[in-house]
């Protein structure tokens, strides 16, 4: 029996801005963890890190971060990401700030 | 103020240029991002938790009016209206473009900055005292001597690629605010028995993972050596440390495996060869650098307004008590600028602030102004007779909370809201213990007293030397945070030490209240601090105080 697999995200930061985004299914980069692919599968979990590694132009430090299924979507599970999704504590800025699109 | 020569200025433009080149060629796809890390590090761009973030070396932690104004500047064009002074006397942008660091760059080197080695394993922005050429106890200011450090450091080709960071502190002064025993080399200015100056060199201290106290390789070393020395020290551990082991490249483990007397050996040996090759151009140099350094000429003037104000205003006298400290002429006074307003982020100033600061230097303080390693801004030199003006307008812009040196002024690094390398958040602890101190209006009855937090193990908050040290760390995936006590960075420098098992986020207010109370019940007098009662008494009753529940925790 193959051990269990935490579901994970891929994620990184927008080469220009910094901002922390999402890989979709369909291949496009979110600023939004609930429209991120949920993936539930270890050697898919490797080919979705390694197309967004490649995309070298738009994106910077991807990695696979654990993740949950939620009401909207997938929901972060370690505190680190939980910050990672809205901002710093101090300050209404990053994510916080609004709604931003992609 | 050191104003750039033609050389600096070609550097800095040139360094611009080239690194706006590689910016550009970051975002065309021709540099990967493996390619692009080292140099943008060299550049002091770091890729943090949210966003880019730009350091930018303040010399020594000293600035004048146009440069905060750039600053300001800076913080409202390509940031978000505010920047964060560190304890390395630098200041940070939490939020620039990658795509508008070259004209971030090009505006600091407008006003003769820059962010050159503020990252990287290289030799760092040197440290100060940052009350330098002002302090009553200074034996002499160390600001000329870390200019010709910065100079002799800046883009040096033996030391660009070193096993790791290295960081050098200077003190003028025998009361030591600059934590020279925590520095890869620290510099105190001392006089020998025939009263000519020179410099007590300790080498190996350092915060992180290994705290260490530096120990003294020369106890007396004749100011003109200074260079051929110090490039000796850099020299032996460039080819010594390890480079296999990050965690072990740092001088103070250098120190230990190789032995304090050997390595001493090396770096005399080693010496006494570069100092034939120093034809004293040094010292030519760091007479033109003195001069840039000639103290202010102070005026004469009535200083009553100062005592008057000291005994109609409460709120004046208590700011007066905690902010003020003794100039070396009796006239002036040092003013500390508190950036620790309760509830307010540690070294936090908007772009609004530094422009108040920078017309309050150029009108009140002989266009001076000084960045603290404790993220306080200093106005070095300001006349009692204006000082109630300076408070009053300090007061408007929100900088006149009158706690410097109390619980409420804390160290702390950016932590977990920030920094990618951080286990936990430094700052929301911070906010919460000043509030909660002013809420109980204790913080006057409790006296001097440090604490400091950092959200990792590389302690960029100093908590190793905090009389109260905070360390935020991930425990399976939760925010812990480990207590540490009796560390001093001054003179008398000690580590602090672990309090036993940490504790939970919203625990830490608490166990700092039941400490606190634990002291005032303790000390002898209300001259007795937090440090001596500690130091009287032991770690037994505050550990006592931090676990009542006995022994069930503490294993």
């Amino acid at each position: 029996m193959s051990r269990h697999f935490t579901p994970k995200v891929v994620t990184a930061n927008a080469l220009i801005e910094g901002d922390v985004v999402y890989l979709t299914a369909d291949d496009r980069w979110t600023r939004q963890h609930h429209e991120a692919e949920l993936i539930e599968d270890e050697a898919h979990a490797q080919l979705r890190l390694l197309t967004a590694q490649a995309q070298k132009n738009l994106v910077v430090g991807a990695y696979l971060a654990d993740a949950k299924p939620g009401e909207a979507g997938p929901e972060p599970v370690h505190f680190r990401e939980v910050f990672r999704t809205r901002g710093p504590s101090n300050y209404v800025h990053g994510k916080q700030e609004g709604a931003l699109n992609v | 103020m050191y104003n750039y020569t033609e050389f600096d200025e070609a550097f800095v433009r040139a360094r611009v240029a080239q690194f706006s080149q590689q910016v550009a060629r970051r975002i065309d796809g021709s540099l990967t991002e493996d390619e692009f890390r080292p140099l943008r590090l060299m550049n002091g761009l770091y890729l943090q938790l949210h966003a880019y973030m730009l350091r930018v070396a303040i010399p020594y932690g000293s600035l004048d009016s146009r440069k905060m104004r750039q600053l300001a500047h800076i913080a409202d064009t390509w940031d978000k209206g505010y920047g964060h002074f560190t304890t390395r006397q630098n200041i940070q942008f939490n939020w620039p473009k990658l795509s508008d660091v070259p004209a971030i760059l090009s505006a600091l080197a407008d006003v003769g900055m820059h962010a050159i080695q503020t990252s990287g394993n290289t030799i760092r922005n040197v440290t100060a005292d940052h009350f330098a050429g002002a302090a009553a106890d200074e034996i002499d200011d160390p600001r000329p001597i870390a200019e010709l450090l910065r100079q002799w450091s800046t883009d040096h080709p033996e030391f660009q690629f070193l096993p790791r960071k290295f960081k050098i502190a200077i003190t003028g002064s025998p009361h030591d605010r600059a934590v020279t025993k925590a520095h890869d080399i620290g510099l105190r200015m001392v006089r020998n028995a025939a009263g000519d100056p020179g410099f007590e060199v300790i080498v190996g201290g350092g915060l992180g993972r290994t705290p260490l106290i530096g120990h003294v390789v020369r106890p007396f070393l004749p100011q003109a050596d200074l260079l051929p020395y110090v490039e000796a020290v850099l020299s032996v551990y460039n080819l010594l440390g390890r480079r296999d082991n990050k965690y072990k490249a740092r001088i103070k483990i250098t120190l230990h495996e190789t032995g304090a007397e050997a390595l001493t050996a090396m770096i005399e040996e080693r010496f006494a060869e570069l100092r034939r090759a120093y034809d004293g151009t040094d010292q030519t140099l760091l007479q033109e650098i003195r001069a840039a350094f000639s103290h202010p000429v102070f005026k004469t003037a009535p200083t009553e307004a100062h005592y008057n104000a000291q005994v109609n205003d409460p709120a004046y006298r208590s700011w007066a008590d905690t902010n003020l400290v003794a100039h070396r002429n009796p006239d002036y006074a040092i003013v500390q600028v508190s950036l620790k307003a309760h509830g307010a982020t540690p070294g936090d100033a908007t772009s609004d602030q530094m422009r108040v600061l920078a017309d309050l230097a150029e009108f009140f303080g002989h266009d001076e102004i000084r960045i603290s390693h404790e993220q306080n801004v200093i106005l070095p030199h300001v006349h009692k007779g204006d000082l109630p003006t300076v408070h009053a307008i300090l007061k408007k812009a929100g900088l006149a909370t009158a706690n410097v040196g109390l619980i409420s002024d804390i160290i702390a690094c950016p932590g977990m809201d920030y920094c990618s390398l951080a286990t936990a958040r430094s700052i929301p602890v911070a906010q919460a213990i000043a509030t909660r101190f002013d809420e109980l209006d204790l913080e006057h009855e409790i006296g001097p007293l440090k604490i400091k937090i950092s959200g990792c193990i590389n302690a960029c908050g100093h908590h190793h030397v905090g009389h109260i040290g905070i360390l935020g760390l991930d425990r399976a995936g939760v925010e812990n945070y480990q207590i540490t006590l009796g560390g001093d960075g001054t003179e008398t420098a000690s580590i602090g030490e672990k309090a036993g098992p940490g504790f939970a986020y919203d625990e830490v207010v608490p166990a700092i209240e039941r400490l606190i109370a634990a002291y005032l019940d303790l000390r002898l007098e209300p001259s007795e601090t937090f440090l001596m009662a500690y130091r009287r008494l032991g770690p037994a009753p505050f550990k006592a105080a931090l676990y009542p529940e006995g022994n069930r925790h503490a294993a």
